[in-house]
């Protein structure tokens, strides 16, 4: 732990987590089911919402589409905390973002038990249509949207795929070779009971399925859903008596060493997975070869595949050749990835659903998705383009 | 998808900037305007009040030649907009004058199938109501054609 980039010097661990039920249009509030999963979390950690003194999400509230299912301030209402410190912000290291603040927040003493969550309700906003209903009552497009809307490209699977196809023409990724992501996540949510897609899924079905922006088919895309995922960050002096074994986080990742923007990034190749994961890297004496699973993720099965080299679990270039045949990333593989099947098909929880699944793993409680070897270090990633930020979690004291 | 391009009738038209409205607004005199710095020299977009470079806020909108060349592209199939039906051709291209200024933008009047990384393009203009929609189509045509057309929805 000897290290002079080291910025939270094991103080920072995750002492409970929850999740709500999740699915497609269940009927209930966002609210609902964010207290949901922060009530199981809280509960998790073997605290009260009175031991609750900070309170983290992202991205806040004010979004339409169901993009947030409750703000900080509805939950901090809701719960009845009282806190010393609340964030809800979109604007940060991705999804992620908050939770690195909160393992700042409890490592540096001003709080000691932060309630962090991600609330998503696009299933049910989206009115069982698609993604695209939520465009349909814009006629004019202003700030980043202005130079996408015109294009017919208002969404990120336009953008993303833009990237996916430069590099298939740089580094020869195949189709095939891609696939392997979606794969492998619904393989793992074939064994997740709280999965949205369970049923089996091929190859001929992935190479069959209708194109949403070529090379980017429908299952390349995750599931939109409702649902809440919820961890407790706290302060690791504050966790003595505790029922966990508290995962320590080890190392965390927001830089962006280049313009935040879709199109504009010199090295059409990489995002900036690859500048949060560097500075990650720095803080901790533990390597690529020291982590066990990669939690990496999946909005689009391409962001996985930049999020697996900006880890340095390969080369640049070599995220397909490193899936290829999906035996290495597979539940029983050398490193596997999205145990819980993913957003692609456990369901688009945004974000935090990667660390909750961590936890899960390193606690042995993934029931028929538990990965058979031990599991000391995980790889956390989110986001995609301009948007990231990245954590290394692990069970060593 | 063919080698003639048809208009959609309706896009979704960019809400202009004080900085954007000359990008947006440059094609009614055949002109595509790109902000570039007076101290550096160089081109950047999107277009903006500080140059992100030297952060000079001597910058300005110039016109660069339109032709350009394409670094990435993807077919969209995917039914966004009902009055923008698929299939189309979303694409980033690179300027002639600066490679590392990109423009997302539709390669028309090309097949779906034609459309390659390093293809080289031209602009073309296609007015909206009160904006010039930047496209790019093919330059290896032999024959001039018109650098600026109309949609069905707002022909003048």
């Amino acid at each position: 732990m000897s290290n002079d980039h080291n910025l939270l010097h094991g103080k920072a661990v995750v002492s409970g987590i929850g999740q709500s039920q999740v699915g497609r249009r269940l009927g209930r509030s966002g609210i609902d089911l964010t207290a949901e999963a922060c009530l199981r979390a809280i509960a998790d950690a073997g605290l009260t919402a009175d031991d609750i003194d900070g309170l983290a999400t992202y991205p806040g509230g004010n979004f339409v589409g169901g993009f947030s299912g409750a703000s900080s301030t509805e939950i901090h209402d809701v719960l009845g905390l009282r806190t010393k410190w609340h964030l809800g912000t979109g604007e940060t290291g991705g999804q992620l973002g908050p939770i690195m603040d909160a393992c700042i927040a409890v490592a540096s003493g001003r709080v000691e038990h932060v309630l962090c969550f991600r609330s998503v309700w696009e299933s049910s906003a989206q009115l069982g249509l698609s993604r695209a209903s939520t465009y349909a009552n814009v006629t004019r497009a202003d700030r980043f949207r202005e130079w996408m809307a015109p294009f017919g490209a208002p969404s990120a699977s336009t953008w993303i795929a833009l990237y996916a196809q430069r590099y298939m023409h740089e580094f020869g990724l195949t189709r095939e070779q891609l696939a392997q992501i979606a794969l492998t996540c619904r393989a793992n949510a074939v064994l997740n009971p709280n999965a949205v897609y369970r049923t089996p899924m091929t190859m001929d079905d992935y190479l069959n399925a209708r194109m949403i922006s070529e090379p980017l088919c429908l299952f390349d895309c995750d599931v939109p859903c409702d649902g809440a995922v919820a961890v407790i960050i706290s302060r690791k002096e504050a966790t003595a008596g505790l029922p966990r074994n508290a995962v320590t986080v080890e190392a965390i990742g927001a830089s962006l060493l280049q313009r935040h923007s879709w199109d504009q990034r010199a090295d059409l190749t990489t995002m900036a997975a690859h500048d949060c994961t560097q500075e990650m890297w720095k803080q901790t004496s533990l390597k690529p070869s020291d982590v066990d699973i990669m939690e990496l993720y999946d909005g689009f099965s391409y962001l996985t595949l930049q999020w697996i080299e900006a880890f340095g679990f390969c080369e640049h270039g070599e995220a397909g050749r490193f899936v290829e045949g999906g035996e290495r990333i597979a539940l029983t593989g050398q490193l596997p990835l999205n145990t819980q099947g993913g957003q692609l098909s456990g369901g688009r929880l945004h974000g935090l659903g990667f660390l909750h699944e961590a936890c899960v793993q390193m606690w042995r409680e993934g029931g028929d998705r538990q990965v058979v070897k031990d599991v000391e270090v995980a790889a956390v990633g989110a986001g995609g383009g301009p948007v990231a930020g990245c954590m290394l979690v692990s069970l060593r004291a | 998808m063919s080698e003639l391009y048809v208009a959609p009738e309706l896009r979704v038209l960019p809400e202009p900037s004080m900085e954007s409205r000359a990008f947006w607004t440059g094609g009614e005199n055949g002109q595509l305007l790109i902000y570039r710095c007076g101290v550096c020299t160089r081109f950047f977009h999107p277009p903006a009040p500080v140059c992100f470079r030297c952060r000079s806020t001597n910058v300005g909108p110039e016109a660069v030649s339109g032709r350009a060349t394409v670094a990435t592209h993807s077919v969209n199939v995917h039914p966004w907009y009902p009055s923008f039906p698929p299939p189309y051709i979303v694409a980033i291209v690179e300027i002639e004058e600066d490679p590392s200024v990109r423009l997302t933008t539709n390669i028309v009047a090309c097949t779906t199938e034609a459309v390659h990384v390093g293809m080289k393009v031209e602009v073309l203009f296609e007015r909206c109501e009160d904006v010039w929609i930047p496209l790019f189509r093919p330059s290896d045509h032999t024959t001039p054609r018109p650098a600026v057309i109309s949609t069905g929805a707002s022909a003048s």
